[in-house]
């Protein structure tokens, strides 16, 4: 892995047209840039920007062999989530295009200020006339025993995390180690550690401070941040130093102040950086902390500058990219000329990022200082959210979020300009204007659309609560609001609270799992299996009030007892929906939606040719990719549905029922560049075991080769994600429809078979306890996610056999529809159409 | 993109039908009979709890033999969007359109959930015919 990262090809080469070389006279001034990184190299961009390329003949050193790349993203690079390509900013031909001097892989020694030259380890010599120290920083290794072999360097096995080589190297040894320690809990070390963890290891972390990123949060917002970072399964080790590292040969675990010791073979140190100073000392260059520059990023040497991580302005050391940006920006203005009064007064540093996984922002500074600063904080421990504010004479002056970034673009600008602050503080943090449901339901107006479904106002529902439907299902039966994807039931439920006020009537039927059947879902399964009841009808008679069927729980019992009963169950047609009497979805005009089994959405091309035929033969209004990667056939004439199954000769999808629906895949490890895990066969393995199983809700699925997530499994109900060495994680509850969610991760396990297992179980527990029409992402919150996970690994209710069998039943029992109804109808007239039997206006045909 | 039907085996049923269904009812609950007899089809050929369309006179009608034995018939367009009724499910109080689920009650066609309501038409087996009075 020694491949120069923005390299060019061997004996590519570029003419230049830098001023005269035919006379061998440049009139140009020489300009040479110390450090190839993030500032030295923006320097260069700004300078060309101003016409910089025909003032300066411009040399720029670079210790790293590499181009200019995107320090900030190497710990997506290692998260595998971006290729080290694609960070690359200024490639080795860009240098060259613009007819910039690239000293690539050559570090600098020292400078002779009086004679105005560089002098670089190859023992070279250049001469300047203007110099522009840019040489960032290091990781700081916090001293501690065994860290060296004899040599002075560091033993194998131990990485700092700074540069796109460290990055490779701790690629390459993820692959091959189980347990990592990084040491430091700030921004990076959690990158890291997050990161890595994604990589299948087992990760600690071990921070010297007494809560995580204590350069950003106040220490309730890191015990926060520790509690998300600790439910990924991450163990963090606070207020302890690593003091010794195990050895002699390479990492094999390390030894904290306390004398715990811990096992692992990768130690990373992310322990933050310190400014590279050598070339400045060396050179007689004045440094503090960092090299010490003024307004004008000038050193006290007046043609030397200093940019960047290494230099010191007003006493600070910036170690984040906009200050370096601006730093940028008033060199390039002052050197070209273009305002030779340019100054740089400092930088308000205001920063949003993701930590693990956990939306951080944070500026200025994050607790009052002075008995007169305002301090407001909203903390919710359980949701992972603390948000703070600092305010001093009505300017904000610091504000830090956790887990909830949503005000941070008002804050930047209050931050930034000093924009007036509402009177009410608790605005700055919590939107109370935005989106309806935030809003107190009493100052909603009457004809604010509360269900969009179904076009439900405020007035409506408060008439109809007026009218003395006092409880929330009877009056969503009177308006239908919230009947309609189910997303405003909670605002729905306010109204009525409100409208009624106080005199709400409890729905006694809120639990029972159909609304014919006074029973809640365990006592009804217990019921239907004690009496050994077989059929809807059979239910009805035994178990409804009087013995009488009820119409809207007919569905929802046939599910059931199906799932229940596998092929012992006796189907009635009139206990179905009509999308399960005919395998297809209805359509808004009656006609069906057809949709064949493409398992994984990967299909062949005579499978593609038929579909087109039987299209084409049937005269099929639309043919449409579904979201779920599948082929859809509208605007099918119910009539002409068996025939179409006959010819198509392909089994059902089940794109229409409350089942197991659809597991997308991408490309996975066959063809993918970044595949980590073979997702397509798992997906298609994962279909072929639960195709058509009948549930509570439908499930949709994904599975996905790496966390770039191309087939969207962070929001599925059951995603799969491959994170290398083998390893998978499973996700569960999530959403991306009405409601978006993210997926909880359940567990990473280390095979398909333990996905497969795994996913039987969930899915097996969610069919057994889930409410009727409850979704994974409702379901899994309401349970808690400690407690199926408790439940489905480590078999806290000793039901792990149960699940397996009562799911292999339902496999068993599994028939495809349309090879069985096809070819013999379930009842007389099964396909018949209901349609008005006139001729109707044409929908055009697409 | 459009596809043409140019060249394409001549389908196994007549030339399509899709679109958005009659919509037209009048206002009100229906006024019951007496009209005229039709016969629309034979009882069995409605399997029991659920419906199916048939023609009767000029009108469309759905019709219901529910797992009572009891008999209905209704317009064939829900009259809140059209929907095929025939394709609903059914108690032994109301039918539920399969589209947005709108109950409609036998005893008057009004719906619980606030649509219009659904027309009804007289409904009886003569020798084992189905007799609509439309």
């Amino acid at each position: 892995m020694t491949a120069v990262l923005g390299g060019r090809p061997e004996g590519v080469s570029t003419l230049h047209f830098a001023m005269d070389e035919a006379d061998g006279v440049d009139t140009r001034q020489r300009l040479v840039v110390i450090g190839n990184g993030m500032a030295g190299a923006r320097v260069v961009e700004e300078l060309l920007e101003r016409g910089g390329g025909e003032q300066f003949a411009i040399t720029v050193f670079g210790e790293e062999p590499h181009g200019n790349y995107n320090r900030i993203m190497l710990s997506h690079v290692l998260a595998g989530e971006e290729h080290e390509d694609d960070i690359v900013l200024n490639s080795h031909d860009w240098y060259a295009d613009n007819g910039v001097q690239l000293r690539a892989g050559v570090r600098v020694e020292r400078v002779d200020t009086h004679a105005k030259v560089v002098h670089a380890v190859d023992g070279t010599a250049t001469s300047y006339d203007q110099l522009v120290i840019a040489t960032g920083s290091r990781s700081f290794i916090p001293p501690m025993s065994g860290l060296y072999r004899d040599d002075e360097q560091l033993i194998p096995g131990v990485y700092g995390f700074r540069t796109i080589d460290d990055t490779r190297a701790m690629l390459e040894a993820a692959a091959e180690h189980e347990k990592a320690v990084v040491v430091g809990g700030g921004l990076l070390g959690l990158e890291a550690a997050r990161a890595l963890q994604g990589h299948g290891l087992q990760v600690e972390v071990v921070h010297a401070g007494t809560h995580l990123m204590n350069q950003q949060l106040d220490p309730d917002g890191g015990a926060i941040l520790k509690q998300s970072v600790e439910s990924l399964g991450i163990v963090v080790h606070l207020a302890t130093r690593t003091t010794e590292v195990i050895g002699p040969d390479r990492v094999r675990g390390v030894v904290l102040g306390d004398g715990r010791a811990i096992d692992a073979d990768m130690l990373v140190i992310a322990a933050g950086i310190r400014p590279v100073t050598e070339v400045a000392l060396l050179s007689g260059i004045e440094v503090e902390r960092g090299v010490v520059v003024d307004d004008q990023l000038r050193t006290d040497d007046p043609d030397v500058y200093a940019v960047g991580e290494c230099a010191q302005h007003r006493g600070e050391v910036y170690g984040l990219v906009a200050p370096v940006w601006e730093q940028a920006r008033v060199l390039a203005d002052l050197l070209t000329g273009t305002d030779p009064d340019a100054e740089y007064h400092g930088s308000r540093t205001a920063t949003k990022l993701k930590v693990a996984g956990v939306d951080v922002a944070t500026m200025g500074v994050n607790r009052p200082e002075r008995d007169t600063d305002e301090f407001l904080v909203i903390s919710e421990p359980r949701r992972g959210v603390h948000l703070s504010v600092v305010v001093r004479d009505d300017k904000l002056i610091g504000a830090t979020l956790l887990g909830d970034t949503r005000k941070v673009a008002f804050l930047t600008q209050a931050f930034d300009r000093g924009t007036p602050l509402p009177q009410e503080r608790i605005k700055l943090l919590v939107d109370l204007s935005d989106g309806a449901a935030e809003v107190g339901v009493a100052e909603l107006p009457g004809d604010s659309q509360v269900c969009n479904c179904n076009g439900v106002s405020k007035q409506m529902i408060v008439d109809t609560v007026k009218d003395g439907a006092t409880s929330l299902g009877a009056c969503m039966d009177k308006t239908r609001a919230g009947k309609g994807c189910g997303s405003c039931k909670s605002l729905v439920k306010q109204i009525v609270e409100w409208a009624a006020d106080g005199a709400v009537t409890e729905d006694e039927s809120a639990d029972w799992y159909v609304p014919g059947i006074p029973l809640a879902k365990p006592e009804l399964m217990a019921a239907i299996r004690e009496q050994g009841l077989l059929s809807v009808s059979a239910v009805f008679a035994a178990l409804a009030p009087g013995g009488a069927e009820d119409a809207k729980s007919k569905m929802g019992l046939t599910s059931l007892l199906r799932m229940i009963w596998g092929s012992d169950f006796v189907q009635e047609n009139d206990a179905k929906f009509i999308n399960d009497r005919v395998h297809g979805n209805i359509q808004r005009d009656g006609t069906f939606s057809v949709v064949p089994q493409i398992k994984g959405g990967v299909t062949t091309p005579a499978q593609l040719r038929k579909i087109a035929d039987v299209a084409e033969k049937y005269e099929v209004p639309m043919v449409k990719i579904t979201g779920g990667q599948r082929i859809d056939l509208l605007g099918v004439r119910k009539e002409d549905l068996p025939a179409m199954w006959d010819d198509l000769g392909m089994p059902s999808g089940y794109a229409y029922g409350k089942s197991f629906r659809t597991v997308k895949t991408c490309v996975g490890s066959d063809f993918c560049r970044f595949g980590l895990g073979d997702s397509t066969q798992l997906g298609i393995d994962l279909e072929t075991r639960f195709q058509g199983i009948e549930s509570p809700a439908k499930m949709k699925l994904a599975v996905v080769g790496c966390p770039r997530n191309c087939a969207e499994a962070y929001v599925k109900d059951v995603g799969v994600v491959a994170v290398g060495n083998g390893k998978w994680e499973v996700y569960v509850g999530g959403a991306a429809g009405a409601t978006i969610r993210k997926g909880d991760l359940l567990a990473t396990v280390d095979s398909p078979a333990a996905v497969l297992e795994l996913t039987g179980r969930f899915l097996q527990y969610y069919r057994e306890n889930a409410n009727w029409l409850e979704r994974t992402y409702d379901f899994v919150p309401r349970v808690g996610l400690s407690r199926v996970q408790q439940v489905l690994l480590e078999d806290s209710e000793g039901i792990l056999a149960d699940l397996d069998e009562g799911m292999q039943r339902s496999i068993d029992a599994y028939t495809d529809p349309w090879g069985q109804d096809g070819k013999a109808p379930a009842t007389p007239g099964q396909f018949r159409t209901s349609l008005p039997l006139v001729d109707l206006p044409k929908v055009p045909v697409r | 993109m459009s596809l043409t039907h140019d060249d394409v085996e001549t389908p196994t049923t007549g030339p399509a039908k899709t679109g958005t269904p009659a919509t037209e009812v009048r206002e009100g609950p229906a006024a019951a009979g007496p009209g005229v007899p039709h016969v629309v089809g034979r009882v069995e050929d409605v399997p029991p709890g659920e419906g199916r369309a048939f023609i009767a006179g000029d009108a469309q009608v759905a019709v219901f033999r529910l797992r009572d034995g009891s008999l209905h018939a209704t317009q064939a367009a829900c009259p809140h969007s059209g929907g095929p009724l025939a394709d609903g499910q059914t108690d032994l109080n109301v039918l539920v359109c399969p589209l947005h689920l709108y109950a409609f009650r036998w005893s008057d066609g009004t719906s619980p959930g606030g649509a219009s309501p659904v027309r009804l038409y007289p409904v009886r087996e003569q020798d084992g015919d189905l007799v609509v009075e439309v």
